[in-house]
């Protein structure tokens, strides 16, 4: 198995409901708390597994907002895993989930250093480093029904935007809609081979930008008189 | 690269202090410039022991739960950061027994032999070190071949000069420790220089399209999506102007290689060699000093891209 998200690039409304929803289950969580640091005060930051950012692509008339969300890729070739000296980072070989142990971890930075992702975070209060977990105290849970059984970003994204499934298998929904649309990896001449995988922005006609009508010669003098009385 | 303190000095401590050992056991072996006495030798080799221990303990404040640093050494068969704690760890009863056996005059066999052995893995620890950064293929100032060199460049360049100011206080014939001085100096100087020339453009690297994705247009960053600083921020969005780092780079070669070379020549020529060589040493440990923050301040995440950054 190999599992991960596919997101809708050209669904996305950056609404960030996503990311708190993943700061909700997982602060009380296998891996949580998610510290704080001055919530209610002027310069707010705290550890979040799921970011999301805007971008604007192309330029104005054909220019395109485009939302971004991203979280831990949960790489096949992860050298976050690699380069921890303790063994605190670790994949499980049965589902391709990228986990790390906060009994393990000593809270050198090093694997923050090797993801290219932004997706690992020191948490200032514990000292360990958090990431994505998948939700796996979720997705596995059998109290859940089933249709629950998903990451917590997935299950309210209210535009659908996220998809939640197994790589491996060719006929998943999320292979399949890979397929379908040209899902890409981020950074891919990193060779960290990313499970997750972006859906590409559809193109669309362009919207023609009509310029403003010229007014006709009565218009012309009114602007004219206009400027030379001064009110 | 945010420059963390506590790493500098550890980089720059610990490496003189291999260097210096290094070259303590080739001194000794070919009795350069007649050869320094057993004491001289002991003090020497506890001097390179306590650069290395008190980089390595200002290494651990850099960890923000110090507590499982004991683990670091578990996974040797991939980590560079955990090979490194292996081999410096391995090397400590060595050298303890290096010194033991000069100071207790062992036969010479072992002492050679244990000598060799604690040289070689002084060698490795420093080329480890540079591995740790070497070996990310995030930052593409470090992901080169050029950065364990320098570092191995700038551990010996100290430590010749460590083991300089010892022979001119134990009143050695200097000549020979000026030529391995001058010599790593210049191997240090002409690497660090291949190196500032290559980071002015380090081949490809990522772009905020590769990173994104889109790639049919031109693309930039609108909102990152937080109002203050994250983790991700202050780790990595440490930036340097160009002109100041054209600065830091001449305060480099002027302090790390020029004045020592310059302290060299002087000493050579024995006016007041004492002062000379003591002022050599510090300027060449400033200047790696001021080498490491250079190092790590214009070093590029690619995670930059993310925020805005067009490219690394
Ligand atoms: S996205 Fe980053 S943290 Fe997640 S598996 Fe890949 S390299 Fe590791
Ligand atoms: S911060 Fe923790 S998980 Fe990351 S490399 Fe260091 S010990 Fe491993």
């Amino acid at each position: 198995m190999r599992l991960g998200l596919v997101i809708d690039l050209d669904v996305c409304v950056g609404c960030h409901a996503c990311a708190i929803a993943c700061k909700e289950w997982n602060a009380s969580g296998t891996i949580g708390p998610l510290s704080d640091y001055q919530p209610y005060g002027a310069e707010p930051s705290g550890v979040w597994f799921n970011r999301i950012r805007h971008y604007e692509m192309d330029e104005y008339p054909n220019n395109k907002t485009v939302n971004f969300p991203m979280s831990c890729m949960h790489c096949e070739d992860a050298d976050c895993v690699t380069v921890c000296p303790t063994g605190a980072s670790y994949k499980r070989a049965e589902d391709g989930i990228v986990l790390i142990d906060q009994d393990k971890c000593m809270g050198c930075n090093y694997c923050s250093w090797a993801c290219p992702y932004g997706a690992r975070e020191l948490d200032r209060s514990s000292g360990t480093m958090k990431k994505c977990t998948l939700c796996v105290d979720r997705i596995y849970d059998e109290n859940l029904p089933v249709e629950e059984r998903q990451p917590s970003c997935v299950l309210t994204c209210p535009a659908h935007a996220r998809m939640f499934g197994d790589f491996d298998d060719p006929d998943s929904a999320v292979s399949r809609v890979v397929r379908e649309r040209g899902g890409y990896p981020l950074m891919p001449e990193l060779n960290y081979n990313p499970t997750n995988t972006y859906l590409p922005i559809r193109r669309k006609p362009v919207i023609g930008v009509e310029t403003k009508p010229k007014g006709g010669l009565k218009e012309s003098i009114k602007q004219f008189a206009n400027r030379l009385v001064r009110r | 690269m945010h420059p963390a303190f506590s790493v500098i000095f550890f980089t720059v401590a610990s490496g003189a202090g291999f260097g210096l050992i290094s070259l303590l056991f080739i001194a000794d072996s070919f009795k350069l410039g007649g050869g320094f006495s057993r004491e001289e030798l002991t003090i020497g080799g506890l001097i390179a022991l306590g650069l290395i221990v008190f980089g390595l303990l200002s290494s651990t404040f850099h960890l923000a739960n110090p507590k499982n640093a004991w683990r670091a050494v578990t996974r040797f068969r991939t980590s560079w950061l955990s090979r490194e704690g292996v081999f410096a760890i391995a090397f400590m009863p060595l050298a303890l027994v290096y010194l033991a056996s000069i100071w207790f005059d062992a036969p010479l066999w072992l002492r050679e032999t244990v000598g060799f052995l604690t040289a070689v893995l002084a060698w490795i620890t420093v080329f480890s070190t540079g591995m740790i950064y070497a070996c990310l293929k995030t930052i593409r100032q470090w992901n080169t071949p050029l950065v364990p060199a320098n570092y191995l460049a700038l551990g010996y360049a100290s430590g010749s000069l460590l083991l300089l100011l010892g022979a001119v206080r134990a009143g050695l014939d200097t000549t020979p420790y000026i030529a391995m001085s001058a010599l790593i100096i210049s191997i240090a100087a002409v690497l660090k220089a291949i190196y500032y020339f290559w980071i002015r453009s380090p081949g490809l690297t990522p772009t905020i399209n590769t990173a994104t994705g889109l790639t049919r247009a031109k693309v930039k960053l609108l909102d990152t999506g937080h109002t203050h600083g994250t983790f991700l921020t202050q780790e990595f969005g440490f930036k340097l102007a160009r002109q100041k780092a054209g600065l830091l780079k001449v305060v480099v070669f002027a302090l790390g290689f020029g004045l020592p070379g310059v302290m060299l020549v002087w000493v050579f020529e024995q006016q007041g060699g004492l002062a000379a060589a003591a002022v050599a040493a510090m300027a060449g440990i400033a200047g790696a000093a001021v080498e490491r923050w250079l190092f790590f301040a214009e070093a590029r995440h690619v995670v930059n891209l993310y925020h805005g950054a067009q490219r690394c």
